[in-house]
């Protein structure tokens, strides 16, 4: 069972030649269970990004640990939050996949070499990084474009080998920082259900960041509201819309649902509330 | 119905914009004429003014072709634009001199360089076959260049991915680089002599710079998402630096190999002032000496094609090698 805490924990930059010093998150507090699918909502400089560099593990925290997993597979057990809980995250690595926006693929490897780059690196045998790529890549509908080029394939195929790239190197979490924020609206939703459609079948614990408040509504099991200065989680919300959607297969009969829109208002409401108190 | 019919309403009155703006493009070129014809007839223009107005029209955007976006500069094919030039230059150059114009010590005709081109292929000059002169100085300028590469762009890389290493290099190479070659030349005759040493140290000190500086900018091009996405798929720093830096950074390091050989050629001469008995540039300085005029420019064409031949190529691996340049 994959577990992720992130356990009072407070990231404060510098101030640059002696200006003040920013604190983009305070004491947050989260908890990731295997198969959840956190989604975190925020105007700009709400710490979203912060929080996902965290647990990909590009920045440290200033105050405050996060672990991930489970004690006893590996590293030596620490006690936190009064709990023996796991693995102290303490740097990137292969257990924890990352999906950026746009722009992380290699342009000098074709769809597969791209799928299958972590297997490599990892020294996986050529034939079998190779059929665990291909699965992936079936998975995400690119079954057809092995060797193409990424830097020729659509902003939206090129996302889905993102995708496909992280799942292929089997993480224990995948973390996406607005994966789909530079697509078109339809290509956007095409993918949301894609998305959704790949967390069941792999059952993967997410973290997603967006701006969208009916991206977040549709795709969260966990909706997570950021508030900025300072970066703090002020609201959680357990969903189930993206069952709804899974039941139905049809997301605008969803979005159009009653409860659907009240959570949408009512997401909104605390958003502008925010925005209306920094203003 | 009344949002339809508007949006219908729109889009079709963009549509005729559209034309209009099309249509305008197309003939603006047919109104210039016409105008021109006019004033011509008119009033009688001086021959100034009309040679202004055909300029005019040759620089202006023409009407859009199909294919081609309006308004990209130097849209279209020169190549036989090129061709044309050439054989001009060669023509007035032929004028020139076969005229009797200019005198053969100063320049002489294009037959009289091709008879000696193939002259010194055949019975050489100054010692040796023009075959051996370019054999010499080849060997001088790929094994500088080879030795370049393979110092300059691993160093580049590390300058580029370690604080240590740049501080160490960065003012060596800083204080260097703008030196001219033949500033330092006398120091290294004075280290290394005058045999071969010195002038392949001497070429591969003027490329070295330019390919070290382009594999550093080359890593700092290099997208940090691509970086950590690597860690993230559990990445050794050495594994980044050898799959993804230096990949990321061949871009950069093509154009600076590319800098670095035109700088080659440039030293070349220099390099084989000194107590050179074969190689392209001693063989133009020689005949510079005993002002054999035809050989001195003869030189400079052969370095010239084989110079543009290289680059030629350059620019094919470049297509081979970094397709993804310029895309996003």
């Amino acid at each position: 069972m994959n577990t992720l805490k992130v356990c009072e924990v407070s990231v404060v930059y510098p101030g640059s030649e002696g200006g003040e010093s920013v604190t983009a998150l305070s004491d947050v507090n989260l908890t990731m269970e295997q198969g959840d699918l956190v989604v975190a909502l925020g105007a700009s400089g709400c710490g979203k990004t912060t929080l996902l560099n965290l647990i990909a593990g590009f920045i440290s925290p200033s105050k405050g640990y996060l672990t991930l997993g489970n004690s006893k597979v590996k590293g030596y057990p620490r006690v936190l939050c009064g709990k023996e809980i796991g693995d102290e995250v303490t740097g990137p690595d292969a257990d924890r996949g990352v999906v950026f926006q746009k722009h992380a693929l290699l342009p000098w490897l074709n769809v597969i070499e791209n799928t299958e780059f972590g297997l490599k690196l990892q020294g996986v045998d050529k034939k079998l990084r190779r059929e665990r790529a291909a699965e992936y890549l079936k998975l995400v509908g690119l079954e057809d474009f092995h060797q193409h080029k990424v830097y020729q394939l659509s902003g939206g195929m090129q996302q889905r080998v993102g995708i496909a790239r992280a799942l292929t190197n089997d993480p224990k979490m995948l973390l996406l920082d607005e994966p789909l924020g530079a697509l078109d609206a339809l290509t956007r939703e095409s993918l949301q259900e894609l998305l959704l459609d790949v967390w069941r079948k792999t059952n993967k614990m997410m973290f997603f960041i967006t701006h969208s408040v009916d991206e977040a509504l549709l795709l969260a099991t966990r909706l997570v509201v950021m508030s900025p200065r300072p970066g703090r989680i002020t609201h959680q919300f357990e969903l189930n819309f993206n069952q709804q959607f899974l039941d139905c297969r049809d997301a605008r009969q969803v979005k159009s649902s009653p409860e659907f829109i009240a959570m949408r208002e009512k997401v909104l409401a605390i958003i502008h509330g925010d925005e209306l108190a920094v203003a | 119905m009344t949002s339809m019919t508007k949006e219908m309403g729109s889009s079709s009155i963009g549509e005729s914009k559209k034309k209009i703006v099309n249509s305008k493009a197309a003939k603006e070129p047919q109104m210039v004429d016409t105008k021109e014809e006019r004033e011509s007839a008119a009033a009688s223009v001086s021959l100034l003014d009309k040679i202004q107005l055909k300029i005019k029209k040759m620089t202006a955007p023409s009407a859009v072709q199909s294919g081609e976006y309006f308004g990209t500069p130097g849209a279209g094919d020169s190549r036989l634009i090129g061709v044309f030039s050439t054989i001009f230059f060669i023509a007035i150059w032929a004028i020139a001199t076969e005229g009797g114009f200019i005198k053969p010590i100063f320049l002489p005709s294009p037959v009289d360089v091709v008879q000696r081109l193939i002259d010194i292929t055949v019975d050489g000059f100054a010692g040796a076959t023009l075959v051996e002169h370019l054999n010499a100085s080849l060997v001088r300028i790929f094994g500088a260049f080879l030795l370049a590469c393979l110092i300059g762009i691993p160093l580049g890389i590390t300058i580029g991915c370690n604080r240590v290493f740049r501080g160490i290099f960065d003012p060596l190479i800083e204080f260097y680089r703008p030196l001219p070659p033949l500033a330092y030349l006398p120091l290294i005759i004075i280290w290394l002599g005058i045999d071969e040493s010195s002038k392949v140290t001497l070429i591969f000190l003027a490329m070295l710079s330019p390919i070290v500086l382009s594999a550093r900018s080359g890593v700092t091009s290099v997208r940090i998402e691509q970086i950590q996405v690597a860690y993230s798929m559990g990445a050794t720093p050495w594994q980044v630096i050898t799959q993804v830096i230096a990949r990321g950074a061949m871009p950069d390091i093509m154009t600076g190999m590319r800098i670095a050989i035109g700088f080659g050629w440039t030293t070349l001469v220099a390099a084989e002032m000194v107590a050179a008995e074969r190689g392209i540039g001693f063989m133009v300085l020689n005949a510079s000496e005993f002002l054999v005029t035809d050989v001195v420019i003869a030189g400079i064409i052969v370095i010239g094609i084989i110079a543009y031949c290289f680059d030629l190529l350059m620019r094919y691996l470049e297509s081979k090698l970094i397709p993804w340049k310029g895309y996003n």
